[in-house]
């Protein structure tokens, strides 16, 4: 690779008392205290649970623990840096630091899984299967490529299709262990990344949504037509993978229904209507309530099925109890 | 009858929500410096859940600033929220804050601006819910 970095121009030193959209702020403030560090995680809780997993159950989750460190590191490295030169405001710029940042940090978990559960060798041999792996690298390929294009939108639009659907096919399998009460440590692990992802996915659509608000409707359609067309593209990749990965343990399946999920997901975060109908997107009960405890029950009070809504006891209400 | 009272930040998601819903609807005010909202009818909140970490600060302040109106208050009958489940336990959790104080149900949840199922449920739910009333 001989291409410059390009880097920003100019530099004013930042006013956070001067704010152009305050979606920023928010975004960094909520970023900022979502923090966390690997360390936390007491994932030596694990080590019992690890081990009565099957050979093959330990290979796969070590597989998809290495391919999801391979997206973390792009992300990080290349990812969220190539949009700062492009960033509407300082504050924007930031905020992108700050994502670089996490997604090290989220890269560097899954290392301290693996020094805690498995040997040397192991690990050694799951990162060689993530650099031979044909499917793996070309999805890492297709998104890199699209970084060091030259067309700002479509860096936001390959970012957030990385966020927001790519990490998927592996979040899938720790969600799966931990409906079953296996690497529950681990799993709360990756349900901090999950959240991160989500804010990360969330904001870089928005910008990517502002930008677009400035361009000709031909070229707002030339971009919508581009979304899809590299959704399709990554999404016949990650259906390859998912088989590569999940056919032995007989998941495919519902693995790509968690696929749909979510890439009906990352398109909303671009702004653009779900996909897939939701008679492809009903991802297993366990696997989305291992992912959030209120997704799991039919919350759906209008159809009358919702087992679980309470009225609450009637106190009464003053105005200080507003204070949320 | 003003059916939906709503909230949506400068990303619209709520705001696109309830577009796509098409029945009467008022938005409460981004910005401070905005006259704020009175209502003397019954209605239906929608609002997005903010933060997702521990539950802090889930309701938007502009939705508290509403809801502290006695007057506001009395006229809520239900709660629909947006959120992610990314966010784990604070999924939709604004719309249980809000149900829980206002002793109203918590009528239906759905994620970022919704999918077409979630406008047919919602739109048939709200009929079957005003002629109750």
């Amino acid at each position: 690779m001989t291409e410059k970095l390009t880097l920003v121009s100019h530099v004013d030193a930042i006013n956070w008392n001067r704010i152009q959209d305050d979606k920023d702020v928010e975004v960094w403030n909520r970023l900022t205290s979502n923090f966390w560090l690997p360390e936390k995680v007491p994932i030596s809780g694990d080590i019992q649970s690890w081990n009565t997993l099957t050979p093959e159950e330990q290979t796969l989750t070590m597989r998809v623990f290495t391919g999801l460190t391979l997206l973390d590191t792009i992300q990080g490295t290349v990812g969220a840096v190539s949009l700062i030169p492009d960033a509407l405001t300082p504050h924007e710029e930031a905020v992108y630091t700050n994502i670089a940042f996490m997604e090290s940090v989220h890269a560097k978990s899954y290392s301290s899984i693996f020094s805690t559960l498995c040997s040397t060798k192991e690990i050694d041999e799951a990162f060689r299967w993530s650099t031979e792996n044909q499917n793996l690298q070309r999805k890492a390929q297709i998104v890199l490529d699209y970084y060091h294009g030259d067309d700002p939108l479509k860096r936001k639009v390959a970012s957030t299709l990385l966020e927001s659907f790519l990490f998927y096919s592996g979040f899938y399998l720790p969600m799966h262990w931990s409906s079953r009460a296996k690497l529950t440590n681990t799993a709360d692990m990756i349900r901090l990344i999950i959240r991160d992802e989500a804010v990360h996915g969330y904001y870089i659509g928005y910008k990517y949504q502002k930008g677009l608000e400035k361009e000709t409707p031909e070229r707002r359609e030339e971009l919508k037509e581009y979304t899809f067309n590299l959704l399709y593209d990554l999404y016949e990749n990650e259906v390859q993978y998912t088989h590569d990965l999940y056919d032995g343990v007989g998941l495919a399946e519902d693995v790509k229904k968690f696929l749909h999920y979510n890439a009906n997901k990352a398109l909303m975060n671009l702004g653009y209507e779900a996909l897939f109908p939701s008679t492809v997107t009903d991802v297993s009960p366990a696997i989305l309530s291992a992912l959030s405890p209120n997704a799991d029950e039919n919350h759906d009070f209008f159809s009358g099925s919702g087992s679980s809504y309470v009225i609450g006891k009637h106190e009464e209400t003053t105005d200080d109890d507003w204070d949320f | 009858m003003a059916s939906l009272v709503y909230f949506s930040s400068s990303s619209g998601n709520t705001h696109r929500f309830v577009e796509k819903l098409g029945v009467p609807a008022e938005r409460i005010p981004l910005l401070p410096t905005e006259a704020p909202l009175k209502v003397d009818e019954p209605y239906v909140l929608v609002l997005p859940t903010y933060g997702g970490g521990n539950g802090k600060g889930a309701v938007p302040k502009q939705v508290i600033k509403f809801l502290n109106d006695e007057h506001n208050r009395s006229y809520i009958r239900g709660v629909i929220s947006a959120g992610n489940t990314n966010f784990g336990a604070a999924y939709c959790i604004a719309g249980d804050i809000v149900a829980q104080k206002c002793h109203v149900p918590h009528l239906y949840r759905f994620e970022l601006f919704g999918t077409q199922d979630d406008v047919t449920a919602v739109r048939d739910g709200l009929d079957e819910l005003w002629k109750q009333q």
